[in-house]
């Protein structure tokens, strides 16, 4: 048979967009690469979507406007992204949460500790996991035909029109035919060997903080096709995480917010930067790639007794020690330098009023590089480290849309009966940075436009 | 005593859990968990018997089995409540009856009918329960007062008291407590008799799968209601029999029958939901090894009300003797294993709510 609509991916955006092409009357067949228990791409590990509002509604507090909700994305991607899109997608996501309570999303009041967020992002309850289950049954219920372990190798794009589907569905190849498709299937940051080409070896000491379903399959294929390109390509989002965190899928849990209270030193016990430079909310996404850049791509958090409990642990427990040469070997350092750095730093930290909450006055002088806030003598035993690896959140690269989602090829033209949502076009509006609950935004608003544009083009 | 296995597992659970948080707002027990950075074994007990097992965090975890975490909050808090149930049994010899408590409860059972009849084929005239015996004090000739109230009376007694002794024992184990106002115990009772942990914020648990549902807790309230009527329904008997000199039987628009027929009704109804919902649901959030002594009240609460409806119906035919033994051998089962069966949840998870308002009110402060 032909199918009306064909959606590639399990996501957020993948769901979305099959939900909203099969209740405009089309016949949908949706493919995940992932078996079900994994399904639902990188969303399963989110939690809120950023949602525009002038009043207060629902679980989301306040007011949250178009002007301060750009000026926040302009902030974090300074400037690398698309007004026109961004704009488009900051109003349409004041709708999206309504949308997403028809469609079985519960929402909930802001998580403890993320009260910063109340106001500008709704909470999912239970997390993106159950979004992720909600919008399956959605679409179950609705008749969607959803396809597990199904995992799409390349699309035949010929003459401006994708004509046929390849994948290989539960083991076996199977060409799928669609008057329509919509290309949902995430960035590559689950592919090392593509990492590679960007990063040489470190790439293989990089920890996949999502799904091992993000192999950028579909998106090589399009660019290969002549897609045009957004994002740079060697850019991902990387945070500092705890480095016995798994390969992949170790998700929240395995983040570590320990950087402001430490000091952070490397494979040859040096200190690299300045551990206190902002909040940690600001600076949280600075460290992946600081780390990604030293030897061996590991970095280790030293601590006292005194900072023990100032932050959010790991899943992972502390590893303590006595002394800071026990600890030096505990972590693999060579005892006399992580002394000598420690003293060193010790000695420089002039008095201050210690205030883990605001940027204090307690800070280094006369080190380089400096410690220039929450800078205290780390004296206290048990002395506590963590090993820092970098956690690869999500990829930049993607594919180039139109405001109504469709696939721009080189030449400028749009494919024909293509369509993207999604990581795999996130770039086009968030070409840099990161803003909590706007992949999900982008996901939502781009999502429900192509499945509509692909629903319609496929009834004509 | 050495720490056991489950213990071990619930203890890595909350620490994953506690890193994650994504759970908060399903229960009471996120909150709960979230005021530790380290759990010990009274916590851990503590937060298992607030759960209600609704599943809904099973659900909703990234987590969950096949990812290697495997993190199956509902399953280890079930075979951790198991632990809680056997470390508190009073006395400490029958803590056995948990090991394999469906045969447990299946035999005791057995063996009560089986004493109630022979009693009332001893006690009485021979031909006793195949008479139609009809008009007030009927049910006296099948079994003589003495031994119905006597037996009866010792019976809950000794349960009641087994159960409290229990409850002491789960109080001090799980970390005492803060202290406890007034309105603390209004709270905890509040949350327990209304299943507010089984709303999920409004929307319901995961009974059976993936999809929200409130069945389990109307199924819940229909029995634990019918239950509390077919009590009702007994204290205005004997307060009727004792005081008003009006033993039973009683016309069928009189309290005792009212409050007996609707709760009688309640628990057929709940029992037999809960356990269709137990028998279809996922198994993997279950455990398995406990699904016995689950099965095996609901079999009994169910027996009992079948048992005393079909009393009512037949009452004046030549089966009421042997109909009375059986529904009097299944309610004297009921009450002798109240202490040794899963009802002990009920205790339990009252105190764990009591204590969690306590604690709640503390945080807020």
């Amino acid at each position: 048979m032909v199918w009306d609509v064909l959606v590639v991916g399990g996501g957020n955006a993948a769901l979305c967009a099959a939900i909203t092409a099969r209740e405009a009357g089309a016949s949908v067949v949706l493919l995940e690469h992932a078996p079900r228990a994994f399904r639902g791409g990188n969303s399963r590990h989110t939690r809120n979507l950023r949602a525009m509002h002038d009043a207060p509604a629902g679980v989301l507090t306040d007011v949250y406007g178009e002007a301060e909700y750009w000026d926040d994305l302009l902030r974090v991607t300074g400037g690398a992204t698309d007004e026109h899109l961004a704009r488009m997608t900051i109003r349409a996501s004041a709708d999206a949460p309504a949308w997403m309570s028809a469609h079985g999303v519960n929402f909930q009041p802001s998580l403890t500790g993320t009260l910063n967020l109340g106001r500008t992002n709704a909470f999912f309850l239970g997390g993106g996991k159950a979004l992720v289950n909600a919008y399956f049954a959605a679409a179950e219920r609705l008749g969607v035909t959803i396809l597990y372990d199904t995992e799409v190798t390349d699309l035949e794009l010929d003459n401006g029109a994708v004509r046929a589907v390849n994948t290989v569905s539960r083991g076996f190849p199977l060409t799928l035919q669609a008057r329509s498709v919509v290309a949902a299937s995430g960035g590559f940051q689950a592919n090392i060997g593509w990492l590679r080409e960007y990063w040489g070896e470190a790439a293989d000491n990089f920890i996949i903080r999502g799904t091992p379903f993000a192999q950028g399959t579909v998106l090589r294929d399009l660019l290969g096709h002549g897609v045009q390109q957004v994002g740079d390509p060697a850019q991902c989002h990387a945070v500092a995480i705890d480095a016995r965190a798994p390969k992949f899928d170790g998700g929240i849990v395995t983040r570590l917010d320990c950087v402001p209270f430490s000091i952070v030193v490397d494979r040859a016990a040096w200190r690299f930067y300045d551990e206190g430079e902002d909040v940690w909310p600001k600076r949280y996404a600075i460290w992946g790639r600081l780390v990604a850049q030293r030897q061996g791509q590991i970095a280790y958090a030293i601590l006292d007794a005194k900072a023990a409990k100032l932050f959010m642990p790991s899943v992972f427990p502390a590893i303590r020690a006595g002394s800071i040469a026990e600890l030096a070997g505990k972590l693999g350092l060579d005892p006399a330098a992580l002394e000598t750095t420690v003293s060193r730093y010790n000695a420089s930290v002039r008095p201050g009023n210690f205030d883990s909450a605001a940027l204090d006055d307690c800070r280094t002088e006369g080190l380089d590089p400096p410690k220039t806030h929450w800078a205290r003598t780390i004296d206290t035993p048990p002395f506590i480290g963590y090993p820092l690896r970098p956690g690869i959140t999500f990829t930049y690269l993607g594919v180039k849309v139109t405001e109504r989602a469709q696939v721009l090829m080189r030449n400028g033209r749009p494919v024909a009966n293509l369509w993207a949502s999604g990581e795999i076009m996130a770039g086009n509006i968030l070409g840099k940075g990161y803003l909590a609950g706007f992949g999900m935004a982008i996901g939502t608003v781009f999502g429900r436009i192509a499945g509509a544009e692909a629903a319609r083009h496929a009834g004509n | 005593m050495p720490e056991t296995e489950t213990m071990r597992e619930a203890r890595r659970v909350m620490e994953i859990c506690n890193a994650c948080r994504y759970c908060e707002g399903f229960c009471a027990v996120f909150p709960a968990m979230e005021m530790q950075r380290a759990f010990s074994d009274g916590d851990l007990t503590d937060l298992a018997n607030l759960c209600h097992n609704c599943k809904a965090c099973y659900y909703a975890c990234q987590y969950a089995p096949p990812h290697p975490f495997g993190v199956n909050v509902p399953r280890t808090f079930s075979l951790l409540r198991d632990e809680t149930y056997r470390n508190h049994a009073w006395p400490r010899l029958l803590a056995r009856a948990f090991a394999r408590n469906g045969t447990v409860v299946a035999l005791v059972t057995a063996a009560a009918l089986a004493l109630v009849l022979l009693l009332t084929g001893w006690l009485v005239a021979p031909g006793t329960l195949s008479h139609a015996w009809i008009g007030p004090d009927a049910f006296y000739r099948v079994i003589p007062w003495v031994a119905m109230t006597g037996v009866a009376a010792a019976t809950l007694l000794f349960s009641l008291l087994a159960l409290g002794i229990g409850g002491v024992r789960f109080w001090r184990a799980s970390g005492g407590g803060v202290p406890v106002r007034r309105g603390d115990v209004l709270r905890g009772l509040h949350d327990a008799v209304t299943l507010k942990n089984l709303g999920g914020g409004g929307h319901g648990c995961n009974d059976r799968d993936e999809a929200f549902s409130m069945a389990r807790r109307r199924f819940h309230h229909v029995m634990a209601y019918g239950f509390l009527a077919c009590f009702a329904a007994t204290c205005i008997a004997a307060f009727e029999a004792y005081a008003l000199g009006r033993p039973a039987p009683y016309p069928l628009f009189s309290l005792p029958v009212i409050f007996g027929t609707l709760g009688g009704i309640g628990l057929l109804v709940g029992a037999s939901g809960l356990m269709a919902l137990k028998l279809t649901a996922d198994p993997v959030p279950a455990a398995r090894r406990l699904l016995g002594a689950d099965v095996a009240l609901l079999a009994l609460l169910w027996l009992a009300a079948a048992t005393g409806l079909i009393l009512l119906i037949f009452r004046s035919t030549a089966a009421m003797g042997a109909l009375l033994a059986i529904h009097l051998g299944v309610i004297l089962a009921l009450f002798v294993l109240l202490p040794y069966s899963k009802f002990v949840h009920a205790p339990y998870r009252t105190l764990a709510l009591i204590r969690n308002a306590a604690n709640s009110a503390d945080r807020v402060q």
